[in-house]
């Protein structure tokens, strides 16, 4: 249950502005992928528009084909709801939602949605998807506590296990280990090991040598200057992008010489 | 403060410092100037009281000055006067719920508390001066009155309130629409509490013809006072929901209206309802848009749809304004005391009420 997904020719705006310029890349399934870039070239703006997030902030817009297994995400008869479903989202900081247990928060998207779901089914779904994020053990004395009482590593990890309850094809992950410490980092890392054995897995990070760790291939993005638009400048497999880039200025970004 | 006192030996780093009792004998000293001064112009306690504060104040500033310097001294006056205004401030507060209490807890019975003026007239009145037996008649109608229009006037108001807040909040892109609700919203709030009454009053006259007065038409008028209130509440209350909630319940796939429903409004809730319940304490003791629309009654009427009402305010206005007997105006005047009793029972209940409604509701951060 995991999907590959293609961009064609990709422009990004915020109302006028040209967030980033056409980009052309393939995800493919059951992989991790990892975008790395300094701040401001449009890395999570790019990530955003991969679940038709990117919209959700006002006079955002998106030109080009975005395919999940051939299927354009941005075709007008398509419900970004139905987008959504297929492709969950880990965010930068971890949002448990504050007025609802542990259990609840993993409940989310199906309560939310007002499926019905049988307790039983229930129990399992949240063991399962608890388990998946390797929390389940530290937890599963307490779930009826309120999800904002964890600490941040298992408050993100409860965000992911929220993520993988719906059983989606795709999972974003924004900078999900920015705001958490090495072992909690360690432990979301192990995650997104495991997590590639079904689902397809793009993350976007600051740190590289996260990216070199848990990705499969990886896609530098860079930006010419302030107000110019963000551009994929190479994708390719992460042993290439870390040992032998084609081009200069990803060899300057990830050995530490730019500018 | 005492601290100081138990140690043998005076610490090098209090050297320069005034000890904790200095403050206390300039108050002393205060008080007993104050006294004397006072006492040359005719002794009254509340000329008292102010020159003595006046005196301790400058006093306890030039003692400062002079033992510690004028930063201190600076330090110690601005205290003072922090401490005075919260005084000043809270003695209005003590004094209305003082003057109540005395007035009105002597009226206060079961008796007044369920029936009401039907068939008490001068006479009676009269009578049970003379006779010194208890006063008859209550405010039960009142009350009745009272709770019934502030309920209807709720039911109106909240719904559209919170559903306009919702629309400024979570649907409004800062248009022209946004941009004139948000100014008509405020031009409402300012809006004299007659006018409103005589809007429902006309509104309805329109509509079922003139000289229709019921409890209805009064809670109308009602919530055309809360409404904005309820609406800037909960706008302010909905802004504060971080978008991170919004955008996580969106990333799993649920529409916006659920979103809202399920994630964004319990998030604020507490705010919300404690909004709102502060909006019907604003609004339960209005006096003049009653007058106007529900018109005045001395006997019960539980129905808001049809025939005249009384709220407590307009209860305790003809007390006083038209006492029952004009010869003896002692029970009416109770009366207006007892009832003014219930009201701020009233709206002080519904205070708690909101505290609690925010503590039941606020989101759980225990760890």
């Amino acid at each position: 249950m995991s999907k590959r997904i293609d961009v064609k020719d990709l422009n990004v705006y915020y109302s006028k502005f040209l967030a980033v310029e056409n980009v052309n890349i393939s995800i493919e399934a059951r992989s991790v992928t990892a975008f790395i870039g300094p701040s401001g070239c449009g890395k999570s703006t790019f990530l955003r528009t991969l679940n038709r997030m990117h919209e959700v902030i006002p006079g955002a817009r998106v030109e080009g084909e975005v395919l999940l297994d051939g299927d354009d995400l941005y075709d007008s008869a398509v419900d970004p709801v139905t987008v959504r479903g297929q492709i969950g989202m880990v965010f930068q900081r971890p949002n448990p939602f504050p007025t609802m247990s542990i259990r609840d928060n993993v409940l989310a998207g199906v309560k939310l949605n007002n499926k019905r779901i049988s307790r039983s089914d229930a129990d399992d779904l949240v063991e399962k998807s608890l388990s998946g994020a390797n929390l389940w053990n530290e937890v599963k004395d307490r779930l009826g506590r309120p999800g904002s009482g964890l600490s941040g590593g298992q408050q993100q990890r409860l965000c992911i296990a929220r993520a993988i309850a719906v059983s989606p094809q795709v999972i974003l992950m924004d900078e999900p280990c920015s705001a958490l410490d090495p072992i909690s980092t360690l432990a979301i890392e192990d995650l997104i090991n495991e997590l590639k054995a079904d689902y397809t897995v793009v993350i976007v990070t600051h740190n590289m040598q996260q990216a070199a760790r848990v990705s499969d291939r990886t896609a530098f993005f860079n930006i010419a200057g302030t107000g110019m638009p963000g551009n994929l400048i190479e994708y390719a497999d992460t042993t290439t992008i870390f040992n032998n880039p084609v081009q200069k200025s990803t060899e300057d970004y990830v050995s530490g010489r730019f500018g | 403060m005492s601290s100081s006192t138990l140690q043998k030996r005076r610490s090098q780093l209090t050297k320069g410092r005034l000890p904790g009792y200095a403050v206390w004998v300039v108050l002393g000293a205060a008080v007993v100037l104050a006294a004397a001064v006072s006492a040359l112009v005719g002794f009254n306690v509340f000329a008292w009281a102010v020159l003595a504060a006046v005196f301790f104040v400058l006093g306890a500033t030039l003692v400062t000055a002079a033992a510690e310097g004028s930063r201190k001294a600076a330090d110690s006056l601005m205290t003072y006067l922090v401490y005075g205004s919260f005084v000043i401030a809270l003695l209005p507060l003590l004094s209305v719920i003082w003057t109540v209490l005395e007035r009105g807890l002597p009226g206060l019975s079961y008796d007044f508390l369920f029936t009401s003026m039907n068939g008490v007239t001068g006479a009676v009145d009269n009578a049970s001066v003379e006779n010194g037996t208890p006063v008859l008649g209550g405010a039960y109608h009142a009350i009745v009155g009272t709770l019934q229009i502030t309920f209807w006037a709720t039911l109106v108001s909240v719904p559209i309130g919170l559903l306009a807040a919702v629309y400024l909040v979570e649907y409004g892109k800062g248009g022209a629409l946004d941009r004139a609700i948000t100014f008509f919203v405020d031009v409402m709030t300012g809006i004299p509490s007659i006018v409103a009454g005589l809007f429902a009053a006309a509104l309805f006259a329109l509509v079922f013809g003139p000289g229709t007065r019921t409890g209805f038409v009064a809670s109308v008028a009602l919530s055309v006072l809360m409404i904005p209130v309820v609406v800037r509440s909960t706008e302010e209350m909905l802004r504060i929901v971080p978008n991170e909630l919004r955008e996580a319940s969106y990333a799993l796939g649920v529409r916006k209206w659920r979103t809202i429903l399920k994630v964004v409004v319990p998030t604020a809730i507490s705010g919300i309802a404690s909004g709102v319940t502060l909006a019907i304490a604003r609004v339960v003791g209005e006096t003049a848009p009653i007058l106007v629309t529900a018109g005045f009654a001395s006997s019960i009427n539980l129905n808001v749809f049809q025939g005249w009402m009384s709220t407590l305010p307009t209860f305790i206005y003809y007390q006083i304004l038209t006492p029952t007997s004009p010869t003896n105006i002692d029970p009416s005047t109770q009366r207006a005391w007892a009832a003014a009793l219930i009201l701020i029972i009233m709206v002080m209940l519904l205070n708690v009420v909101a505290r609690l409604i925010a503590r039941a509701f606020a989101p759980r951060t225990s760890r």
